[in-house]
């Protein structure tokens, strides 16, 4: 009744090719941005900011990454992981090296680091294709990985062998460290995600994402309208990098404030497949739903079985959520495999035509 | 000049100099490639019968050996064990087939992969909480495997085989064998094939395709069970093999996802060119190469076969 889009003409051509065409849908991402952005960060507990809603944005950034790849270009990844690491790795090797330079800006750049690289393991996907190229990007993971644990360079030769964040400020006011609040925290991540929500969505509507669309769908007829498959592949390799490598930046300096090798390893990859899997490739605003289904599950899980005084053992927990994500995983597939962004848009169309069945 | 001495004359110095050690090296290398190869031979069986890329065969592997040492620790005797493991299998085949491939018919390969991967939580969860995650000692007395090592004299030098790979070995290859016959002479066999060449022919001359995926995919939890008592025997029973059973991914693109000689040549290039790659190269880079030697390996051979040595050649119409 209220989601309806009777009486809104379209006048020109731009207003028809807007992301957002209905009224409704334009108040109804200011309001999801206002919450986010006001309601959450004042009324929100310690809890809600740091443990979820960081992790969530941050899982979130990185899966809209991997869905660039997967579910825009058809290149199946399993090497997110170890690009999420070489953003996290860049960005400490950059701050330690030149203090001075704001962290917002060495975040971005380790991007770029990463963007490199994944270009340079995307050279095979020209000739290798499906599944074969899953397992060459498993090469990526596993060298990347070692690198990061064997090369002491990397981690600066500290005894540990674990990078930290150091303390970084951005108008005088602690962003990253041990002093940061988890306010301040929660904006520059609001702030990197809304941003680079907004490029991917620009860039998927527009004429690159329309060639990657079309690599997806059928590479050899895309090569023979016209576009360059290399280029394609590779920039698709990037920019999805790219993403990736800034979420694992964020996930170091933002949100763990440490973290060791291990925290790049492929389940980290695995589960950001996951996510784009549920939440539906080939949609952004899928990548929030499955960032928010398998990231917020788990926590739940945790939680809500002591509210109801069910005395369950945490190493049950433990094995019953590999259990449910498992099943979920399969039961969501099997009932609608194009991913809850698909149900979003079912749930949607529903509401237009309301109460009419069609 | 001193690196490039170092890569490509120093290793094959030593070498020459210690024979015995470059034989030990190979062997282990040829055992650790037949242990490869049997988890890639699991994932060939579903490939070919299915289409389904099988992410879950290591971890039907870690499955099967745990509810055989399970069961035993529970007071059965080791044959009982083995036989009720298979009839395990067989369920989980059987469960497989109906819950999971039966709705999920003629969806794109990426969302059958991903099934496979909610299955692997799914055991990685069930096995956990049944059996406990701590590591386990494979019962492989009870079960009358070999123990111990034979010394060969060679080159100044000798050689330890343990028994327990000349075991895996032997039973590898008889496995191969049979599964050869299996497929080549039985009628089974031939639906199979006939399941492997296209869905649609073998369902038009009256071929169940849901009977031959639980053949299929009992056929594979078969292979894993004894890739996991192997495994098992060597290196104690836990999660931790599900990650060397990624090793077999390498083996399968080099020897070609539908080719059984493909997994079994693929897995022994495998097995020797990392371990003979980590002793004798790995020194130079710091260790641990083992862990992406046989990817980086598989990638350069990909580069020039993409279709994996043994695969079928990719022809591509619009």
């Amino acid at each position: 009744m209220l989601y309806r889009e009777t009486g809104q003409y379209k006048t020109s051509y731009a207003a028809d090719m807007a992301v957002f065409p209905i009224v409704q849908d334009r108040v109804g991402i200011a309001v999801i941005l206002f919450i986010a952005a006001v309601i959450i960060p004042y009324f929100g507990g310690s809890f809600l900011i740091e443990a979820v809603m960081i992790p969530f944005m941050i899982f979130a950034l990185a899966a809209i990454g991997l869905n660039l790849l997967t579910g825009y270009t058809g290149l199946l990844s399993l090497g997110t992981g170890a690009f999420m690491g070489v953003g996290a790795y860049a960005c400490y090797k950059l701050t330690t090296y030149f203090p001075g330079v704001n962290i917002i800006i060495w975040i971005f750049v380790s991007g770029f680091f990463a963007a490199a690289v994944g270009a340079v393991f995307g050279l095979p996907s020209l000739r290798i294709k499906g599944f074969y190229l899953a397992v060459a990007t498993l090469a990526a993971q596993f060298f990347l990985s070692w690198l990061f644990l064997r090369q002491p360079w990397f981690y600066n030769y500290n005894t540990s062998g674990a990078i930290e964040a150091p303390t970084r400020t951005l108008f005088g006011v602690a962003v990253t460290g041990a002093t940061s609040t988890g306010v301040t925290r929660y904006y520059v991540v609001l702030g990197f995600v809304v941003v680079m929500t907004w490029l991917a969505s620009n860039l998927v509507h527009g004429r690159i994402g329309r060639s990657w669309m079309a690599v997806r769908d059928m590479d050899l007829a895309a090569e023979l309208i016209g576009i360059r498959l290399l280029p394609t592949k590779l920039l698709a390799f990037a920019v999805s990098s790219f993403y990736c490598g800034v979420a694992g930046a964020l996930m170091v300096f933002i949100w763990y404030g440490s973290a060791e090798p291990l925290v790049f390893d492929v389940d980290l990859s695995f589960f950001i497949l996951f996510m784009i899997i549920i939440g539906g490739l080939g949609s952004l605003v899928g990548c929030f739903f499955g960032a928010a289904l398998i990231f917020i599950l788990p926590i739940a899980l945790r939680y809500i079985p002591p509210h109801f005084g069910l005395p369950i053992q945490p190493a049950t927990v433990d094995h019953l959520q590999y259990m449910i994500i498992g099943a979920l995983i399969i039961v969501f597939l099997i009932i609608e495999p194009a991913g809850l962004a698909r149900l979003w848009q079912i749930g949607k169309q529903k509401l237009r035509v309301w109460p009419f069945p069609y | 000049m001193d690196l490039l001495y170092k890569i490509f004359i120093d290793p094959f110095i030593q070498m020459g100099a210690a024979p015995d050690l470059l034989v030990q090296t190979l062997w282990e290398g040829l055992v650790a490639g037949v242990l490869y190869s049997l988890i890639a031979l699991g994932f060939v069986l579903i490939f070919k019968a299915s289409g389904v890329f099988n992410f879950a065969q290591g971890i039907m592997v870690v499955f099967a050996a745990l509810t055989l040492v399970g069961l035993h620790e529970h007071g059965v005797p080791a044959y009982v064990a083995l036989a009720l493991t298979i009839a395990v299998m067989f369920v989980l085949a059987f469960a497989v087939e109906r819950v999971m491939l039966r709705p999920l018919v003629n969806q794109p390969d990426i969302i059958l992969f991903m099934a496979t991967f909610g299955l692997t939580y799914f055991l990685i969860g069930f096995g956990e909480l049944i059996f406990g995650g701590e590591i386990k000692v494979m019962i492989s007395d009870q079960l009358g495997l070999p123990k111990g090592a034979f010394d060969i004299k060679f080159a100044g030098g000798f050689v330890s085989l343990q028994k327990i790979d000349i075991a895996a070995a032997v039973i590898a290859s008889l496995m191969v064998a049979a599964l050869a016959i299996f497929f080549q002479k039985t009628r089974i066999g031939r639906a199979l094939r006939a399941v492997a060449d296209s869905h649609r022919a073998a369902l038009s001359v009256g071929i169940s395709l849901e009977q031959i995926w639980v053949i299929v995919w009992f056929a594979a939890g078969l292979v894993a069970l004894t890739t996991g008592i192997m495994w098992g025997a060597r290196s104690g029973v836990s999660f931790a093999l599900s990650i060397i059973a990624l090793k077999a991914l390498p083996v399968l693109i080099l020897g070609g996802f539908t080719s059984i000689p493909g997994a079994i040549v693929g897995g022994l290039i495998i097995g020797i060119g990392e371990k003979i790659g980590e002793f004798y190269w790995g020194p130079l880079v710091g260790s641990g190469v083992e862990s992406w030697l046989a990817y980086v390996i598989a990638l350069i051979f990909l580069l020039f076969r993409p279709q994996g040595l043994f695969g079928e050649k990719l022809i591509e119409r619009i």
